[in-house]
């Protein structure tokens, strides 16, 4: 059955979606990765949405509840990578995502998680 | 051109949406439409297709390249026999569902395109038609 692979890199998790997802795979992650979240007692969820060509108002749903899902088992959850055509679809859409925190790319998703999570950013500086 | 400038796909099942989406980014490609053009229409498609699918039982989406003196355009065609809708306004209202979704496919595909079209009739299904041009 098709799965997306959650990685774990310390205290963080993974998640890189790279498929065109049918919405029994969203709803399948979303299962997985709140079971992972507990598992592993993450504290931030990065999501890497790079490669995601669309972003309907299924998938927007799925990221949102991710998030807050997350947040009430103790993870911090950061979007990233969303294309520029794709965040002009779903703003017009009338979907801003509200609740979910974004970054341009990987990396600053993960400065971002880390100040979330200690208060301190990546360069140690106290934010 | 020698390709159809017609066709029609089935939304049977879940995995019809994901062909659905596939099959209108490639015919935006193929009209020359921008990055953002195509994302919105394949977006919209997504909406409607899986309105289609979820309060009408399933159905189909008939595409046709259309033209309008210089202009070239895509025109969906989502079709289902499901129960209509029996309140287009309501049904037309940001955040209104009568599901479990966001209530933002019609409106929200709505805005994505150029034209749009909504016919539904209790009993016998509905039809929405959405255009876009290059």
């Amino acid at each position: 059955m098709d799965r997306i692979p959650i990685l774990r890199m310390g205290e963080f998790l993974l998640v890189t979606i790279q498929v065109d997802m049918h919405d029994q795979l969203a709803l399948r992650l979303q299962d997985d990765l709140s079971n992972a979240i507990q598992k592993h007692a993450a504290r931030g969820v990065l999501i890497d949405i790079s490669t995601l060509e669309m972003v309907d108002s299924f998938i927007g749903r799925m990221v949102a509840d991710i998030s807050g899902m997350g947040r009430i088992l103790g993870a911090e959850t950061v979007l990233v990578g969303m294309q520029p055509a794709v965040a002009i679809t779903l703003v017009e859409l009338g979907l801003a995502l509200p609740g979910v925190s974004t970054a341009l790319n990987v990396e600053r998703g993960m400065a971002l998680l880390r100040r979330k999570i200690d208060g301190v950013d990546a360069d140690g500086a106290i934010v | 051109m020698a390709q159809s400038s017609n066709g029609e796909a089935p939304l049977k099942s879940e995995h019809d949406i994901v062909l659905a989406r596939q099959l209108v980014r490639k015919l935006t490609q193929e009209l020359g439409f921008s990055l953002v053009d195509q994302t919105k229409m394949v977006t919209a498609a997504s909406e409607l297709a899986r309105n289609a699918l979820t309060y009408g039982r399933g159905g189909a989406m008939s595409w046709e390249i259309v033209q309008r003196e210089a202009y070239r355009g895509l025109k969906l065609l989502f079709a289902d026999e499901g129960p209509g809708i029996p309140n287009i306004d309501l049904a037309m209202t940001d955040g209104w569902t009568s599901g479990s979704g966001l209530g933002m496919g019609l409106t929200g595909a709505k805005r994505l395109v150029n034209e749009f079209a909504l016919d539904s009739k209790v009993g016998a299904g509905t039809r929405v038609t959405i255009v876009r041009w290059k």
